[in-house]
């Protein structure tokens, strides 16, 4: 029978030690529990239609005691890479970057050269906003079309992760219904930028992926 | 019903990297005075390398081994990712289900991971924001779309979605917190 099968398959999965921490929360060892490590990123169509919002969040899983005291670090930047000619290869970027209590902005301008490597395009300064507190109220900027908010936020993310790491273990063979949401009362580090469409190039469609890139 | 939409909608989501029209890379937007002052004291000299990188939800935790092998797709870039993972993914999904036949977009197991490998997140300008919403697929994300079923029903539900019913939804359909209708979007930190 077909779910035999496949239930012998996760479990060789689960032996061969895959760990799943959706959606990228602490998904690799390097990044787990640092500021470099990105939990989701999202990509919509503003209320006002003519804007594209980018969301990055960081640093996932943090509990409402913990999360006064998580921070962004200055040595960490995020990249936001948007390719609009569908080759995978960036043609504009947007960064930000701590410095003191406030996020820089940069961007979206090419990059100075694509890859995993980068300089802060501080030729191409788009804004800056405070950091927003935990338990206040955001704090948003807006400047040069562009609306900017950095600070903690509910993770967005759900998913019964308890549940599928049953059946990855072979504890289980399938969902529950209703599911447990395994990120309900956690919290994110978030940055949010909001851009007209018009700053992101003339093409339909893009590709878009963040990156967190440490000072060397 | 979600199925019959997928694969309706298939041949749009097939297409969708052909839909690139033209490049126009926007110049860089002018520094109003306040902020240039500001930022004159600050420096953002150096060299930066990548740590992480993430578009798609749960790629790299589903099909790449931990330990050594995350970090190395981390430090990967999108124009690189197909060539060095493709065969990595497809070994993974036939692992995570060993059944896998095609599923409900029409897509082999070389087809389905030849897509995700490239972890990049396709986004339209022009057409409503959604995972998948039974007429637009990948066309963005929102924060309330239930990626983890899109992604579970592609994995598990064979052709017709209809495979697997117990592992193709994992039934925590919406966030714990409601989303804002304004900038910045995000509910309010518990």
């Amino acid at each position: 029978m077909k779910k035999t099968k496949m239930v012998l398959g996760l479990s060789l999965v689960a032996i061969s030690g895959l760990i799943f921490m959706a959606a990228d929360h602490a998904d690799a060892p390097a990044v787990t529990g640092n500021a470099s490590d990105i939990t989701d990123v999202y990509a919509f169509q503003g209320q006002d239609t003519n804007n594209m919002v980018f969301v990055v969040n960081t640093q996932g899983l943090l509990s409402p005691g913990a999360t006064a005291a998580a921070t962004f670090n200055e040595n960490v930047m995020t990249e936001l890479n948007i390719d609009n000619n569908g080759d995978n290869v960036e043609d504009l970027v947007i960064q930000a970057i701590k410095r003191g209590d406030k996020m820089y902005f940069f961007g979206p301008t090419a990059p100075g050269t694509t890859g995993a490597t980068s300089t802060v395009k501080t030729t191409a300064a788009s804004g800056s906003v405070a950091i927003s507190a935990y338990g206040s109220t955001p704090i948003t900027a807006t400047e040069n079309g562009m609306k900017f908010f950095a600070g903690p936020r509910d993770d967005p993310f759900f998913f019964d992760l308890g549940q599928f790491k049953s059946i990855l273990g072979g504890t289980a063979t399938g969902f529950n219904n209703p599911g447990t949401d395994t990120f309900a009362g956690t919290n994110v580090l978030a940055t949010v930028i909001e851009v007209p469409k018009s700053m992101l190039g003339t093409s339909a469609t893009i590709s878009v992926w963040a990156e967190t890139k440490k000072k060397i | 019903m979600k199925t019959l939409n997928f694969k309706i909608i298939a041949i749009a989501f097939i297409g969708a990297s052909s839909l690139f029209v033209s490049c126009d890379n926007t110049d860089s937007t002018s520094e109003s005075n306040t902020d240039q002052a500001a930022r004159k004291g600050k420096k953002f000299s150096g060299t930066f390398v990548q740590q992480d990188q993430m578009a798609r939800p749960a790629i790299n935790t589903v099909f790449i081994g931990s330990g050594a092998p995350k970090d190395a797709f981390n430090a990967s870039i999108p124009s690189e990712m197909g060539a060095s993972y493709q065969g990595i993914f497809q070994s993974r999904l036939l692992a995570l289900n060993s059944g896998y036949t095609t599923n409900a977009l029409g897509q082999t197991a070389a087809q389905l991971t030849g897509l995700l490998s490239t972890d990049v997140l396709n986004v339209s300008k022009v057409a409503p924001t959604t995972f998948f919403d039974g007429t637009n697929v990948l066309t963005g994300r929102n924060a309330a779309d239930d990626v983890i079923d899109v992604e579970l029903l592609l994995i598990f539900g064979g052709p017709t979605g209809a495979s697997n019913p117990g592992l193709t939804s994992d039934h925590v359909n919406s966030n714990d917190k409601s989303f804002t209708a304004s900038f910045p979007y995000l509910a309010s930190a518990w």
